[in-house]
């Protein structure tokens, strides 16, 4: 079966890779990522914190008390190769670069477009061939518009695209009050690619300490329904590419997100909780399918599904919320 | 051959990169300051930086100087190029080795920063009392004056010594010379190759221990040949010092600068000349350049091959016209006839009298002299004073110079106005925080003036004591020439002061020339500062025409991003108004030097930097003041009017930065010293401090628990004693039953909190409607200093509660006096609560041995100490002796308490017809084993004294002069874990199995704190330290399960953030247990990396990870059948982790070595894992119960 996609104008074999996520640390998982097949390695994000308040934490929990008393005028080794973050970051692609053959996607989070986006030049310097601009925020401010928030995004996209030539894709969150509108100014800003969505820790509350708690959960499969609904709504309406990226754990799930409209599909959780190998399930699973339902080829499946493409498109609207009701109403 | 290269660096640096270059192993111990020496090669040897044969040098740190001189001597016989650093009580620790290796003529040169030996007081400063007491071991003793001769001499000695198989110690004055920062041409590879000729390493290597030729060394022998074999090495010696000129000539081949062993300097016909040794004789140079372009004829001989002495060079180098004679000594020994180089000098000057080579006139005067011991100031107007005297016409001998002898007037008159720096050098000083950056600053500044323009450059900067809030002053000289004026600024172009708060603290412009510039950053702008200013200040400003400069510089560097990082402003504002080098020049190199520093650390960094950089100028303004004196206000006194005199007279001016003019008398004779004196030091140096809310407040006093300051206190107490509060002094109704119906109250010492936060965190309190708000929140000090000034006065002077009443759980100890209080430890110190804990339960009754470390730095470092004393004049008696010895040292404390209380029972039963034998019987039968027992017992001997006062007899006076014995004492050996898992082990071990009663406090923080973080055998697995930089590999030594195995001792490990209750019943336990008890304190330090404000949450994190097991193993429940070992913690719920992530020892490792981290990590893991198996198996253990009659019927 002829799985093959076009991906930030990357040809692969097949769209399946892992998402951006710690398996990326390891040169060993690196490898074994790409031993089952993995189309392109997404690096775990450099994020704007560790870039700057990584490096000003030093400062006040090192730095300050160097100089400062006769008889330790410091208290750690001063090894002549210690960087903070950035620069293990960079080092780490290159290392990537030299272990693996397939396309290594570099990932950078943040909310603001200052001086951290420098990073975007250097990242493309030690050798990435695509970077995922992953723009992690959630206002807080009463004063900032829902344009504002987008023009953030945008203004970010557009420092970064200036200082590069690599290919960039921008990893966005579903909170959007226009997300259609919000993926053609993305697509217009120069946008390569567009994955949806990143999943933003969840806060939860602590009732007996009065505390707030935040912790990543895994996703599961009904992570993925979101992704399908504004994937199958975006598809078709922007140049950029799309991925999927959540709720990606069967070949079925890849194959939902193809249907409706990406060229790329990310997965972590499945790859977290059942090890590297489990990609290559997932596209040997998809090939199959494709073959016992006599596909020609995945490019005949992409999108097929998508808002523009599906016989029932008023299911990706509001009709699909009163179908889903009546779904759960035959479950109880 | 490559050109040389200038670089700026200090002389640890200096000697350690010949040192390392030219050895193969490198075994060390850390001691200040020459622990510098041993980092730099570590640092090196990790980064493989190779010596000048194509390999790495391996780099051992080892348990003490003994142990690395042991290492030493075996590297040497096995035939490697081997070398050492160290210093003072180090360097009397390696003299047994020494002796060895020199006997067996080997060839090697170790490199010392010449410290104080502690004697009276410790004293990490310079003199020679640690290198003359080698002086007996058959080492060549090689002194270099300035930072490039100690990088020629290490050089110089090395290859010497290769040549004359005699030992070398190569040494420098410690801080003065150490830790200056100077310009130097650094010797090349080439020129270190070509000075070590392949031939002398070989004959190093053949002369090794190899099975393939054996030989055997190290022999005992007989009366019949140990004499004649000793004398056997005699041609060595004498041929050694011709072998070091040849070698100093080769020298002067290579690099062009020509050393002697000993060098003159000064008229060719002078009378009058001094002798000296080290940086002093760069001073003396100084002078001799400035008095005899005026005429004088005078001179110096600098000393740098001391041993063995060249008499003959000596006389040669003397001038014949040589009258007079100052020899001027950095040592002192008392009840010599003279200090060691005058001995010598008048040695060699009467042989060549009796030879008939004397040369000098017949007559000549010859005197000795004391000067500079631990780092004294030695300034161009005390060598006029030393002149002054051989001018005289009956010199004063055994003189000293630079103090004020008002005892025994042993001291020259020196004019302290007197000052030779020429123009040309600027000079400038700097008044900093440790925290503030100032140091690294000036560093930086040294570098850019000394390698981007043709000028020297000179920094030497002074610490206070200090680690919380600690000043720094800061030394920089520039000029045109090499700088040897080795002496601290007096006369300043340009004083800054980087802290506002110093105003009122330093007179600072006692050090600015007339007419120079004063740069303030203060939070008042150019038109309101002057008004702001105290009328001391204003009158010297105006009388000095100062050019004055404000900036307000926090501001600047919040606005930039910069938190409370002003270096980079205060030192932009230097280059802009000081002249030292054109501004945009200036600031382009500040800018180059950012990026160099910071680059590493990413671009945001350096913005910022840049930013603040570009924003500085635009916010410093020149001052324009009147013509005359505005202020009313008087600088307030150093110390309150109701401190002691004492403190009044000595203490103050020691606080206020003049210890120095304070004569010989002010000062005790034998090192002792009244305690309680923290409390007047009023430092205010948090920003913000805790405020209580009484109406949400469960009372529970965790807060008080982990302050390491005890700058937050609570009291109960009746409320009729409320009457006469301040207004705003807080009290509420006391919540539990035991003292039903009294007031409670918590109260903050504004002047002595450090802000740390630890009692804001550890509060369990949260405001229901507002979780944000707890019972204690942090305010600003500023416009609370006033009133919780007046609140805190009265709080103290509430009763204490009566001690018998307070339960021992964790609120009841806090309602216990501390009496220790107001350390000089840093915010947030892990240590101090643990310290504070112990004398709120035994203070009144405790005698502390006291390790050389961190805690007894906080401890007992001038001017002020934390022990106090409660209202009856009790409390803890303490004293620190050694960093190796103290297990033993309170062990003899033990022993001669136990001997006072055998002769006052002894005597007491022999008096028992005249004092009555029921209080006899009663003392002697007093169950003291918890308070209301001493308490009762104090009573009894206090009855006793009574009686014994109407009885005349010498047993009654004798009785009486040790009766207080017949009271429980609690005896403390207290230190870190370089003390007791490394360099003190052995003697801990010692005491352990002695079963005496002696309690061992280990402070653990996991490496040497103290010295600036370097690994012990505490250390955990895959924490980076200094000494183990890729992550230690072998896990943290298991102190409690050795000292288990003896059986008797009671062990526990404790961690105050984790379980407080635990730790409270440890100590209570080791002071009531009859035989020797240990304690491992968990305690999170600076050296760990990250905000102590967390400290109790990382220690909650050690313990819920099974890092840090809590347990208590009582040797007392073997025979009731139980096990001795009760586990207060459970294994390991949550991943190791969680608690290494937080700590940038581990993050550093994971960083830069990250498989050897995962690697370190996995077998952590295990290990801990492991430990925790193997303790909850002997926590299951049972003997069978076998209760003897004697403990029975023991008293405990």
């Amino acid at each position: 079966m002829n799985l093959s996609t076009t991906y930030l104008g990357f040809s692969l074999p097949h769209p399946v890779m892992p998402g951006a996520s710690p398996l990326s640390d390891d040169l060993g998982a690196v490898k074994r990522l790409e031993d089952a097949g993995a189309a392109a390695i997404v690096m775990h994000s450099l994020f704007e914190e560790q870039i700057t308040r990584e490096q000003l934490g030093h400062l006040l929990s090192v730095e300050m008390h160097e100089d400062a008393f006769a008889e330790a005028l410091s208290y750690f080794p001063r090894p002549e190769d210690y960087a903070l973050g950035p620069d293990r970051y960079l080092e780490h692609i290159r290392k990537l670069k030299a272990a693996v053959g397939v396309p290594v996607i570099a990932s950078l989070n943040g909310t603001s477009a200052s001086g951290w986006l420098d990073y975007a030049r250097l990242i493309e310097e030690a050798g990435a061939d695509a970077l995922e601009l992953n723009t992690y925020y959630l206002s807080t401010n009463s004063w900032e518009t829902g344009e504002q928030v987008e023009r953030r995004t945008l203004d970010m996209l557009r420092a970064v695209k200036q200082n590069v030539k690599i290919p960039v894709a921008v990893k966005i969150s579903p909170y959007f009050s226009s997300l259609a509108h919000f993926a053609k100014l993305l697509d217009e800003a120069g946008a390569d690619g567009i994955v949806m969505f990143n999943r933003f820790y969840q806060p939860d509350i602590d009732v007996e300490e009065l505390e707030v708690t935040s912790r990543l959960q895994l996703s599961h499969s009904p992570t993925l329904l979101l992704r399908l609904r504004w994937l199958a709504i975006v598809c078709g309406k922007v140049r950029a590419s799309l991925a999927c990226s959540g709720g990606v754990h069967t070949p079925v799930d890849a194959l939902k997100a193809i249907m409706a409209g990406a060229h790329g599909v990310q997965t972590v959780s499945a790859l977290l909780a059942n090890g590297p190998d489990h990609l290559k399930s997932i596209v040997e699973g998809l090939s199959q399918w494709l073959e016992e339902h006599e596909y020609e080829s995945l490019r005949q499946a992409q999108g097929s599904m998508s808002h523009e493409r599906c016989p029932n498109p008023g299911a990706f609207e509001r009709a699909n919320y009163q179908k889903i009701l009546q779904s759960w109403r035959r479950q109880q | 051959m490559p050109q040389r290269r200038k670089v700026t660096l200090d002389g640890n640096e200096a000697t350690a990169s010949v040192a390392h270059r030219t050895n193969e192993v490198i075994a060390i111990y850390p001691i200040t300051p020459s622990s510098n020496m041993g980092e730099w090669a570590d640092e090196w040897s990790a980064q493989n930086r190779k010596n000048i044969w194509g390999v790495v040098p391996q780099v051992t740190e080892m348990q003490s100087e003994a142990g690395a001189a042991a290492a030493v001597h075996g590297a040497l016989q096995a035939g490697s190029l081997t070398t050492t650093f160290t210093a003072a009580q180090g360097l009397l620790l390696m003299i047994p080795s020494m002796y060895k290796i020199a006997g067996e003529l080997t060839s090697y040169c170790m490199h010392v920063s010449a410290r104080t030996v502690a004697t009276h007081a410790l004293s990490i400063f310079g003199d020679h009392s640690d290198v003359m007491a080698c002086r007996q071991t058959g080492f060549a003793l090689l002194a270099s004056n300035n930072v490039q001769e100690a990088h020629d001499f290490a050089l110089i000695g090395q290859a010497a010594t290769l040549k004359a198989r005699v030992p070398m110690l190569h040494f420098f004055d410690g801080f003065r010379i150490s830790h200056e920062v100077d310009k130097v041409e650094e010797l090349t590879d080439d020129d270190l190759r070509a000075m070590l000729p392949e031939e002398l390493i070989r004959g190093h290597r053949e002369r090794a221990m190899t099975p393939d030729r054996p030989i055997l060394r190290g022999t005992a022998q007989n009366p019949d040949a140990f004499f004649q074999a000793r004398e056997a090495c005699n041609r060595y010696y004498d041929a050694c010092p011709a072998l070091v000129q040849q070698t100093m000539d080769e020298f002067a081949r290579l690099t062009g600068r020509h050393y002697h062993l000993f060098d003159y300097v000064g008229a060719p016909d002078a009378d009058r000349v001094i002798i000296i040794m080290g940086s002093g004789g760069d001073t003396v140079q100084e002078y001799i350049e400035w008095a005899t372009a005026r005429g004088e004829k005078i001179g110096a001989l600098k000393v740098r091959l001391y041993r063995p002495f060249d008499a003959a060079a000596f006389i040669g180098a003397l001038p014949a016209t040589a009258s007079r004679i100052a020899v001027l000594d950095r040592t002192k020994e008392p009840g010599a006839l003279g200090e060691p180089l005058y001995l010598d000098v008048i040695t060699a000057l009467q042989e060549a009298r009796a030879a008939g080579t004397a040369r000098i006139p017949a007559d000549a005067t010859v005197v000795g002299g004391r000067y500079g011991l631990s780092s004294k100031e030695f300034t161009p107007a005390m060598i006029k004073a030393v002149f002054a005297n051989l001018a005289a016409a009956r010199p004063r001998n055994h003189f000293t110079v630079g103090i004020v002898d008002d005892v025994t007037h042993l001291s020259l008159p020196v004019d302290a106005s007197f000052d030779i720096e020429p123009e040309f050098v600027r000079r400038a000083v700097f008044f900093g925080l440790g925290s503030d950056g100032t140091v690294g600053a000036n560093k930086n500044s040294i570098k850019i003036i000394a390698e981007e323009t043709d000028n020297y450059g000179q920094g030497y900067f002074v610490y206070d004591s200090k680690k919380a809030g600690a000043v720094t002053i800061s030394h920089l000289r520039f000029g045109p020439k090499p700088i040897r004026s080795h002496y601290l600024i007096s006369r300043a172009n340009f004083v800054a002061c980087h802290q506002y708060v110093f105003v009122e603290k330093y007179d600072m412009l006692d050090y600015l020339v007339p007419g120079g510039t004063f740069l303030l950053n203060s939070p008042f702008g150019p038109d309101e500062v002057w008004d702001q200013l105290p009328l001391e200040v204003q009158e010297k400003i105006l009388a000095k025409r100062v050019n004055f400069y404000v900036i307000d510089a926090y501001t600047v560097a919040a606005d930039t991003g910069m938190g409370v990082r002003i270096n980079t402003i205060m030192q932009t504002c230097f280059f802009a108004i000081s002249g030292v080098m054109p501004r945009d020049e200036a600031i382009d190199q500040i800018k180059k030097t950012i990026e160099k520093t910071y680059g590493k650390k990413g671009p945001e960094v350096v913005r910022k930097n840049f930013e603040a950089v570009d924003h500085t100028l635009a916010h410093l303004y020149a001052v324009s003041y009147p013509d005359q004196v505005t202020a009313a206000r008087r600088i307030p006194p150093m110390v309150s009017d109701r401190a002691p005199d004492f403190v009044k007279r000595v203490t103050s001016v020691m606080m206020s930065g003049k210890g120095d003019l304070l004569p010989v008398s002010a000062f005790p004779v034998d090192g002792t010293w009244p305690t309680a004196t923290t409390q007047w030091e009023k430092r205010n140096i948090a920003l913000e401090i805790p405020v209580w809310d009484e109406a949400i407040c469960i009372q529970c006093n965790k807060c008080a628990m982990v302050c390491p300051h005890a700058a937050i206190r609570p009291k109960v107490f009746d409320p009729s004693h409320l009457a006469g509060a301040p207004p705003s002094f807080k009290a509420t109704d006391y919540r539990a039953s035991e003292y039903k119906g009294w007031k409670y109250s918590l109260q903050v010492a504004p002047e002595d909190c450090t802000g740390c936060t630890l009692c804001v965190m550890v509060c369990p309190v949260k405001d229901k409607s507002n979780p944000k708000h707890k019972a204690i929140d942090m305010a600003l000090q500023m416009p609370l200093r006033e009133s919780e000034r007046d609140n805190y006065e009265f709080f103290l002077a509430l009763p204490e509660v009566d001690r018998t009443t307070v339960k021992t759980d964790v609120k009841g100890t806090q309602f216990l006096q501390p009496l220790f209080e107001y350390s000089g430890a840093c915010a947030g110190c892990g240590e101090t609560p643990y310290v504070k804990l112990l004398t709120q339960l035994f203070g009144d009754r405790a005698l502390i041995g006291n390790a050389t470390g961190c805690s007894s730095i906080y401890g007992g470092n001038l001017p002020t100490t934390p022990y106090a004393v409660d209202a009856n004049g009790r409390g803890p008696a303490w004293n620190n002796s050694l960093f190796e010895d103290t297990a033993e040292f309170a062990f003899g404390m033990r022993l001669s308490i136990d001997k006072h209380a055998d002769l006052a029972e002894h005597l007491l039963k022999g008096l028992a017809g005249q004092i009555g034998e029921s209080l006899v019987g009663e003392i002697l039968g007093a169950d003291q084993r918890d308070e209301a027992g001493v308490q009762v017992q104090r009573r009894r001997v206090e009855a006793l004294r009574g009686k014994l006062r109407g009885l005349a007899t010498v047993e009654a006076r004798m009785l009486d002069s040790i009766a207080d014995y017949l009271v429980r004492k609690s005896v403390w050996a207290v230190g870190g874990d370089g003390w007791a898992y490394d360099i003190g082990y052995g003697g801990l071990d010692h005491v352990l199995a002695q079963g005496r009663d002696v309690n061992l406090l280990v402070l653990d923080t996991e490496v040497y704190s103290n010295t600036g973080g370097q690994a012990s055998k505490a250390t955990p697995m895959g924490a980076a330290a200094k000494f183990a930089m890729a992550g230690k590999a072998t896990p943290k030594k298991d102190l409690g399960m050795i000292a288990m195995t003896y059986g008797n001792v009671y062990v526990a490990r404790v961690a105050f953030g984790a379980k407080d209750n635990q730790t409270v019943r440890a100590f209570m336990e080791a002071d009531s247990y009859p035989g020797t008890s240990m304690i491992i304190a968990y305690s999170h330090c600076i050296a760990h990396g990250y905000d102590l404000a967390y400290g109790c949450e990382q220690q909650k994190l050690a313990v819920d990870t099974g890092y840090w097991p809590l347990y208590r193993w009582d040797p007392r429940r073997i025979p009731l059948g139980e096990s001795p070992l009760k586990m207060d913690s459970a294994p390991g719920k949550i991943e190791l982790e969680r608690y290494v992530r937080n700590e940038t020892r581990f993050r550093m490792v994971e960083q830069l070595y990250p498989a050897n981290f995962r690697r370190l990590m996995e077998r952590a893991k295990i290990e801990v894992g492991n430990r925790f198996i193997a303790y909850e198996h002997l926590a299951k253990m049972m003997m069978p119960k076998r209760i003897t009659a004697s403990e029975e019927t023991s008293e405990n």
